[in-house]
């Protein structure tokens, strides 16, 4: 398969950047969207150009390091799927393909593609975590968690942090990732004592940091890898009213 | 941003009952009238209800704004750089309205209190003669037009306001959000059928 690709290309956090067209050749349908651009950057390398810059470590859909706008979509057109699980399959022989970065202000630009995601450690700093007492590992089945918890627990914790979230929301919103990461502890009994203020503590990194507020446009949902449903959101905000005086 | 909608959705649930007073006839539809300018008058004087109202109501429209804009200029801080390619994935229609249906609504609101309760730009325009103001507005194609413009926005914007407000209030989670939504659509389709009735009742010729 070829492709021509149209990708964005930032030298550094203060270039301005721009748009460039790249032809791609010998593009197997089974590659990955991320194998693809590695075919890319051989290329370049053997040219003596600068390749192109783009996050990546498993590439198997479970860090959440990739990701990138592919076609004005957040990990590409497939749904529930990262940008290196996506492949070349879903793309037709001779295909133009836009590339660009997440944008979010709290997102900057650090190369080409690459983003810098340290917002979300911040936001994840300043609420997402448990306080336990330290010492010997606690029995197996001392704290009774019910089946409809622990699903619903489970279902917010696959969030991988990538950020397709933000970079889908149309008001450049965190909160689906916020969500996720406040009602996953939320929901389980090591989660309680910090519940309330947990859940007002993150959306209120969250707004200081300068993401958008959330109207509801279900975008996030739309794209998140692991389709985590808009329900967190309600539960968030279920734990901020509940905390409010 | 809720709360504000909540009073707003029962105000306008309210003036689309009483609307269709004008298929039962003129008198009743100003009896109605007069029956609301007197509401609690032995507390409250003559009118007394009707200006609380109208003081409640414009706070809420103000505050409601304000919180419009306020996420608006939110959401283009928070992306000062727009994407080339942008393609919305899901990006419902009543989801995408919610601004510029917002400001069609406002506009529409402006010119209703003039033609119907003010009545400058009303070719009746007299005090109680509620049915002869509708009838002489609508009467009047392009006025007519505005309105139903104004209630086809005013659906959808029903429709999303009433699934988000619930969001914000944490109500739909799992089977939940499918009732939610039901609900809404169902609201939002009752209120746009209603407001549109009296119109082109009015066009038709059903109510002179
Ligand atoms: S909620 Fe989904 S889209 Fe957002 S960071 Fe987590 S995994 Fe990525
Ligand atoms: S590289 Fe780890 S999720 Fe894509």
């Amino acid at each position: 398969m070829r492709f021509t690709l149209r990708i964005w290309r930032q030298r550094d956090r203060d270039d301005t950047g721009a748009m460039v067209s790249y032809p791609v050749d010998h593009v197997s349908p089974d590659m990955s969207f991320l194998e693809m651009l590695d075919v890319l950057n051989e290329e370049l390398v053997r040219r003596g150009e600068e390749p192109v810059a783009f996050d990546h470590d498993c590439r198997e859909g479970i860090c959440g390091a990739c990701g990138m706008m592919i076609n004005g979509m957040a990990h590409g057109p497939q749904r529930a799927t990262t940008a290196c699980q996506l492949s070349m399959r879903h793309f037709a022989d001779g295909d133009t393909i836009t590339v660009e970065p997440w944008r979010a202000r709290p997102f900057g630009v650090i190369k080409d593609l690459v983003v810098d995601r340290s917002a979300f450690d911040r936001i994840i700093a300043s609420g997402g975590y448990v306080s336990v007492p330290a010492g010997s590992a606690p029995d197996a089945h001392a704290l009774p968690v019910s089946t409809s918890s622990a699903e619903a627990s489970f279902e917010a914790a696959v969030c991988i942090g990538c950020g397709a979230c933000v970079a889908a929301c149309p008001n450049g919103s965190a909160m689906l990732f916020t969500a996720a990461k406040a009602t996953h502890l939320g929901l389980l009994p090591q989660g309680q004592p910090e519940r309330y203020v947990r859940a007002a503590e993150m959306v209120r990194t969250h707004d200081e940091l300068g993401f958008g507020g959330c109207t509801s446009m279900g975008e996030c949902t739309a794209v998140c890898p692991k389709s985590i449903p808009l329900d967190v959101i309600s539960r968030l905000n279920r734990d901020l009213l509940h905390g409010q005086p | 941003m809720a709360v504000t909608g909540a009073v707003l959705l029962v105000f306008v649930v309210t003036h689309m009952l009483a609307n269709l007073k004008i298929f039962v006839g003129a008198t009743a539809l100003d009896g109605y009238g007069r029956w609301l300018h007197s509401l609690a008058e032995p507390a409250l004087g003559h009118d007394g209800f009707v200006w609380i109202a109208r003081v409640v109501l414009l706070l809420c429209v103000a505050l409601h704004i304000t919180a419009a804009v306020q996420l608006t200029r939110r959401a283009h801080r928070a992306r000062p750089f727009r994407y080339r390619h942008r393609r919305p994935v899901l990006g419902g229609y009543a989801a995408r309205t919610m601004r510029w249906g917002g400001v069609v609504i406002a506009l529409f609101v402006v010119y209703h209190v003039l033609d119907m309760t003010v009545g400058v730009l009303n070719p009746n325009g007299i005090a109680g003669q509620d049915y002869r103001d509708i009838t002489a507005s609508f009467g009047r194609w392009y006025a007519a037009a505005f309105t139903m413009i104004a209630v086809l926005a005013l659906g959808p914007h029903i429709r999303h306001g009433l699934c988000g407000a619930l969001r914000s209030l944490g109500v739909p989670i799992g089977r939940g959000r499918r009732v939610v939504d039901a609900v809404a659509i169902g609201v939002a389709v009752t209120v746009t059928a209603g407001f549109l009735s009296v119109p082109l009742a009015v066009l038709t010729g059903m109510v002179r």
